[in-house]
């Protein structure tokens, strides 16, 4: 039995010198949850996120994961995060290894899986992302699209139990946009824990069991993305949703 | 003009060569070692280290090289230490090149996205690793052009040390032009034998960077 519970803010802050980013954050994510996280732009939303894998250190409260807090000392730092993929708006892919080794480079160092069954498994995750014939070609070689779904196969591959995605994607061309959400919103379906900041309101109404508003800092807002989106309570939230709805 | 005593020197010129090889090899190698050490300095998290691997560089590639290896041979046997002149030069280029290494390897890490470290960092890989696996090998490819750059300068400012009556090229052909007075073509055979040095490393540096541009 996995824990009920994923994820686990209580207290948080964060500043960034004197910018409070992150303000009396308490959040709870549950196993399996998926979770939208929306906002204008500076409100926090990037930093909530990097705080999960601890990319961002908190100041005051505790940030916990699979029943780990995270700390800010190495070894188990890095424990954690083994647990916790993440898929960057920028890709982020190895330009220097081809997609197959960007796959397998971190099972293979990290997990010490050996290197045959560490293909044959990236192999089958490029045959799930859609892209088997793309194992020896290098990230440069790819599209946009291409290349986030190798980026969401390399965080598979060292099986999460948390998936993070920061606006995933925000960085590509319209017609690129379907072939990501669709392979995200299949792993919706899988019972892993997401937590998605994305501006993309059909897969937060399709796949979201809640959505998150922030703003300034601060969780102005959370509920079913069917409540969210037909009425939410927060006026920000109105003037946010307004605003993104109306293009 | 007696271009005959090219021919005659030839074998001085090709001792002289060799002298120039070590100097700059043995440079080329302790200014490498210098630079990595230095560029950890000035890339790491203590904020003291990243200063005194600053003062580091700005020191010593803004005192012109004559004037530090003049230091070595001239002004420290007054205050007790007598060093060969080999061993000046090679200190001297070796420790100055160092600051230009350190610098090519600093920016070449500079120039790699930190989104790449965070990657590995975010797939559990502890920050070494990360490092060794992911960030180096894009920074040494970045690193190349300048790197490339700073040697072919090593090697010609290797000539300096004919100052301190090292007999590399430069010393050997000025040597033998004021014995013969036939400094043309004693100097053209000077820079034939620089050519003979710089102009395959030269060759080989852009093999290396087309090589690793990706
Ligand atoms: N590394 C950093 N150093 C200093 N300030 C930062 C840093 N990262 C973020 N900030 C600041 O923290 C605040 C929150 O930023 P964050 O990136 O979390 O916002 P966001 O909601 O993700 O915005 P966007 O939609 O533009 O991505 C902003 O004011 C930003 O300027
Ligand atoms: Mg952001």
């Amino acid at each position: 039995m996995p824990p009920p519970v994923a994820i686990a803010f209580s207290g948080v802050q964060k500043w960034f010198g004197t910018n409070h980013v992150l303000v009396d954050i308490d959040l709870t994510i549950a196993t399996g949850e998926v979770v939208v996280v929306i906002g204008p732009s500076g409100s926090g939303k990037s930093t909530l996120i990097r705080c999960i894998n601890g990319l961002e250190a908190v100041q005051q409260g505790t940030v916990v994961v699979g029943g780990k807090r995270l700390t800010a000392t190495g070894g188990e730092l890095a424990a954690i995060r083994r647990e916790v993929g993440m898929v960057f708006q920028a890709f982020h892919l190895y330009p220097h290894k081809t997609v197959l080794e960007n796959i397998t480079l971190a099972p293979i160092t990290v997990k010490r899986v050996l290197r045959d069954q560490a293909e044959r498994e990236a192999r089958a995750l490029l045959e799930r992302v859609d892209l088997p014939e793309k194992a020896d070609a290098y990230p440069a070689q790819l599209s946009g699209g291409q290349q986030q779904r190798v980026a969401i196969a390399r965080a598979l591959a060292m099986q999460p139990k948390v998936l993070l995605f920061d606006e995933p994607t925000s960085a590509l061309d319209p017609e690129m946009i379907a072939e990501v959400l669709d392979v995200m919103k299949a792993l919706a379906h899988t019972g892993i824990t997401m937590v998605v900041v994305t501006h993309e309101m059909g897969f937060a109404r399709e796949v979201g069991d809640r959505v998150i508003f922030m703003d300034a800092g601060r969780i102005v807002e959370q509920a079913t993305p069917q409540q969210f989106f037909s009425a939410p309570g927060n006026p920000r939230a109105q003037l946010f949703l307004s605003k993104i709805l109306a293009h | 003009m007696d271009w005959s005593v090219l021919g005659e020197n030839a074998g001085a010129l090709a001792q002289g060569l060799l002298i120039t090889l070590e100097v700059s090899a043995l440079a080329l190698l302790l200014a490498l070692v210098l630079g990595v050490i230095v560029a950890t300095l000035r890339v790491a998290p203590s904020p003291v280290l990243r200063r005194i691997g600053t003062a580091y560089v700005e020191f010593l590639r803004n005192i012109p090289l004559l004037v530090q290896l003049f230091f070595l041979f001239f002004a420290l046997p007054s205050i007790g230490i007598r060093l060969d002149a080999f061993v000046c030069g090679v200190l001297a280029l070796g420790v100055y090149t160092s600051a230009f290494v350190a610098e090519a390897i600093r920016s070449g890490i500079a120039a790699v996205p930190t989104g790449q470290l965070e990657a590995g960092l975010s797939s559990g890989m502890g920050y070494a690793t990360a490092m060794r696996l992911i960030v180096l090998p894009q920074a040494i490819a970045k690193t190349i052009p300048p790197l490339g750059n700073t040697t072919l300068n090593l090697i010609k400012n290797s000539s300096l040390v004919s100052t301190v009556s090292v007999l590399d090229i430069l010393g050997t052909a000025n040597l033998l032009g004021a014995r013969s007075f036939q400094y043309v073509p004693m100097f053209v055979g000077a820079a034939i034998c620089y050519l003979i040095l710089t102009l395959p490393t030269a060759f080989a540096v852009n093999r290396l960077e087309k090589r690793y541009a990706r």
